[in-house]
């Protein structure tokens, strides 16, 4: 199991602004090992966010996203209280979901 | 509920990438917002944002050209979310960055801004 995101949602006028930091390899399937063999790709490829429950925003990433992500969204209409979820997974099927609270 | 569009991923260019998405021929536009460093000490971290103030933006994309695939990341464009999405990418060599607008109607509309890398972020 991969370890916790960092979630911090700051309220912002009407909005949340929503910043997470995952923490993965991001290995881009570029690179080679001592032995000159290629280190398979391992990255998230799939993001996603809920607001209260509801989903409000989802993205595909590629390799090329640096490691251990960091990702900003802003999320209308969201006040303090409010629970903010975030959902990854990778290209081995791992996954991971971490909640915050509007603050 | 979770897609992920192999073809897009795999284009080798901006051209490739909207294509897959389905959007017409991709036209600059000054209501498309990348914001991104002019030079890029460390290839492997370097933070870039994408936005806009139009309506009707199904998604937003942002691509580095000359890294082995074109296509960072594509993130899906709803209501309760403003189009504006940071994050951080790799890049492997400097090269041109787009910020990328596919609209509703199938538009494609981007702005692009090179920047300059001293240190690649592939490895080798």
């Amino acid at each position: 199991m991969a370890d916790p995101m960092r979630i911090r949602a700051q309220s912002q006028g009407n909005n949340a602004v929503v910043r997470v930091l995952m923490s993965h390899e991001m290995e881009t399937g570029q690179r080679k090992d001592s032995a000159g063999k290629t280190i398979p790709a391992w990255h998230i490829t799939n993001v996603s966010a809920t607001h209260n429950g509801k989903p409000v925003m989802s993205a595909e990433w590629g390799p090329a996203v640096a490691k251990n992500p960091f990702l900003q969204f802003t999320v209308k209409g969201a006040k303090a209280g409010d629970k903010i979820a975030v959902t990854w997974k990778d290209n081995r099927g791992d996954t991971r979901t971490d909640e915050a609270t509007v603050s | 509920a979770f897609a992920f569009n192999k073809n897009a991923f795999e284009a080798k260019s901006m051209a490739d990438v909207v294509k897959a998405y389905g959007a017409g021929a991709p036209a600059e536009s000054k209501d498309v917002t990348l914001t991104a460093p002019d030079i890029a000490e460390n290839g492997a971290v370097v933070p870039m944002a994408a936005a806009t103030g139009l309506s009707g933006v199904k998604h937003l994309l942002v691509l580095v050209e000359k890294n082995p695939n074109t296509l960072v990341a594509k993130f899906d464009v709803t209501d309760a979310v403003e189009a504006n999405f940071s994050t951080r990418a790799k890049m492997s060599q400097t090269s041109d960055v787009y910020a990328v607008a596919i609209m509703n109607d199938g538009k494609a509309l981007y702005t692009k801004k090179e920047v300059k890398v001293t240190l690649g972020g592939c490895g080798g």
